[in-house]
């Protein structure tokens, strides 16, 4: 098979099932991560450019967590997940809503702000060398006929489909998720009621920020800290919530998956280096062909 | 109106602004309003657009904080008071054009009315509601931005009443509604307020709102030119001949 006059491999069935499973697992970190970012997109209006930088401090804390007091990558998510929120919060409603006075376009240079201290800090406290978490776990996991997934990848992939469903019915069903979603759409209409909207925001920043800590917990076993990893995954994330639709949970989870397993069937086409370049190219589709993503609103 | 009306003058103050003075950065809006409303009353406050309504409203409901003067509500300074303490106290805005929230259900647009009361009267309070508008209990699961202006006008005022309002202002209710409805709408406040809500109504749609007002206010750019009982204001001359033109 030829494709743009690169030669493409053969393979039989199993060998593409077993990447596109792989595909599903490395999804599910994504959309995790990208869970965050709509959210905070969805009711703030504003591109959280700190997620990528957020996403590398909570990683740094679970390998600290473990290599300091040997506790447990996902046990530590007790921990970060709760420190997420109020280090979140405590940003939104202390720093970014205060530095930018309410315009839009000043939020977003602050979050930019925010990115480049916290990865400039990580490089001169914790300096570019890789940290990996060694746990007795990581290698041992379930045979799936086509492909070997260990329990690492398993518990990324329900992981990200807990976190997505307690979000969702967080947000349908108790007071503090439904202000969100009025805040979102109504601001002062909200603030009528006598929501607290600064507060709202400062939430919906931490939960943001929650949900990124969970994905560190999740990445931890399986990929090296470094001070850039956080880059690495937001400017995936962003395409997730692109192709998913700005704002949508559920756009969110399917995008983080389609994502996955489109990068793993380019890479097992295209090779290592080239096969990234399917989630560029899905992105620029997307924006082409459908700019509201799968699950946007038309607004 | 009748004698029971008049009666009403004399009963305590309730609401009072004295030189209040309000804008948006350089610009002031507000050149000092001094105005009361007493207990148990509907007061009507009458201008054309840019008189400075709205921005009355948004400085009393604690959106904007005033430049000068005061506001006190049964004696308390509440100057500057943030949002959620205005309607703790009971003090309740129907804002102009509505402001529902659109992506949520009828039933989730009231529950988020009680937002500061909590859950304790709330599905008591959501029966009060549908029974004054039966016509949201027949769209309890629909979303809120699929309703007509009317259904959404009464959304916006059921959503007030959930938060257990002592005072409620309506900002420009009948904007947008056919005659039938706006009629519906001014005996609707009027029934509101003989159940004992005090209410504050902004309107451009003086004849119908000096009908059911006890007393009235008119601005012109940001101060108030003509007061008085409702029942003077609508054979008074300079009415007809500074505001309407006539």
């Amino acid at each position: 098979m030829e494709f743009l006059g690169i030669t493409l491999p053969s393979y039989g069935w199993p060998t593409i099932a077993g990447s596109a499973i792989s595909g599903v697992f490395l999804g599910s970190i994504y959309a995790l991560v990208a869970l965050g970012l709509t959210l905070i997109y969805g009711v703030l209006h504003i591109i959280n450019f700190a997620h990528g930088a957020l996403l590398m401090l909570a990683m740094y804390a679970v390998y600290f967590l473990w290599s300091t007091f040997g506790i447990d990558p996902y046990l530590a998510m007790l921990i970060v997940v709760p420190g997420g929120f109020f280090f979140g919060y405590g940003l939104q409603r202390f720093v970014i809503g205060k530095a930018s006075h309410g315009r839009d376009e000043i939020i977003l240079l602050v979050t930019l702000g925010v990115s480049i201290v916290i990865e400039n800090a990580a490089l001169f406290f914790f300096s570019a060398t890789e940290r990996s978490v060694r746990v007795p776990y990581d290698l041992d996991g379930i045979d799936l006929g086509v492909t070997w997934a260990v329990y690492p990848e398993l518990a990324a992939l329900g992981g990200s489909f807990l976190i997505t469903l307690a979000l969702w019915v967080f947000m349908s069903r108790t007071d503090t998720g439904k202000a969100i979603r009025a805040v979102a759409k109504e601001r002062q209409g909200a603030q009528l009621m006598g929501i607290n909207v600064e507060h709202i925001f400062a939430v919906t920043f931490g939960i943001g920020v929650a949900c990124v800590a969970a994905a560190a917990s999740l990445l931890v076993p399986t990929y090296a800290v470094h001070p850039q990893i956080g880059s690495l995954f937001v400017l995936i994330a962003f395409t997730v919530v692109v192709l998913g639709g700005m704002g949508s949970f559920v756009g969110a989870l399917v995008g983080g998956f389609l994502i996955g397993i489109t990068e793993q069937l380019g890479r097992l086409y295209l090779g290592e280096s080239l096969g990234v370049i399917t989630i560029s190219v899905i992105f620029i589709l997307v924006l082409l062909f459908r700019p509201t993503g799968l699950f946007g609103a038309k607004s | 109106m009748g004698p029971l009306r008049v009666s009403r003058k004399w009963r305590a103050a309730m609401l009072k602004l004295k030189n209040l003075q309000a804008g948006y950065g350089q610009m002031k809006v507000l050149h000092g309003v001094d105005l009361t409303i007493s207990d148990g009353e509907i007061v009507a406050l009458l201008g054309s657009n840019g008189a400075g309504k709205s921005t009355l409203n948004n400085n009393l409901s604690g959106v904007y904080k005033p430049t000068g003067g005061q506001i006190l509500f049964e004696g308390q300074d509440i100057t500057g008071m943030r949002s959620e303490s205005v309607v703790d106290l009971g003090i309740v805005q129907v804002p102009e054009g509505r402001r529902i929230f659109p992506n949520m259900s009828i039933r989730e647009n009231l529950e988020l009315g009680s937002y500061r009361r909590g859950k304790e009267r709330r599905t008591e309070n959501i029966d009060k509601v549908v029974a004054i508008f039966p016509r949201l209990k027949e769209r309890f699961g629909q979303l809120a931005g699929t309703l007509s202006g009317g259904e959404q006008q009464m959304l916006a005022i059921g959503r007030a009443m959930m938060s257990e309002p002592r005072l409620l202002i309506l900002d420009e209710p009948s904007l947008g509604l056919s005659p039938l409805l706006v009629e519906e709408m001014f005996s609707l406040i009027q029934s509101l307020n003989k159940e004992g809500l005090s209410i504050f109504l902004v309107e451009q749609n003086v004849m119908q709102s000096l009908e059911i007002a006890d007393r009235a206010y008119v601005m012109e750019n940001g101060s108030v030119v003509l007061s008085g009982a409702a029942a003077d204001l609508i054979d008074d001359p300079d009415l007809k001949k500074s505001y309407l033109g006539l």
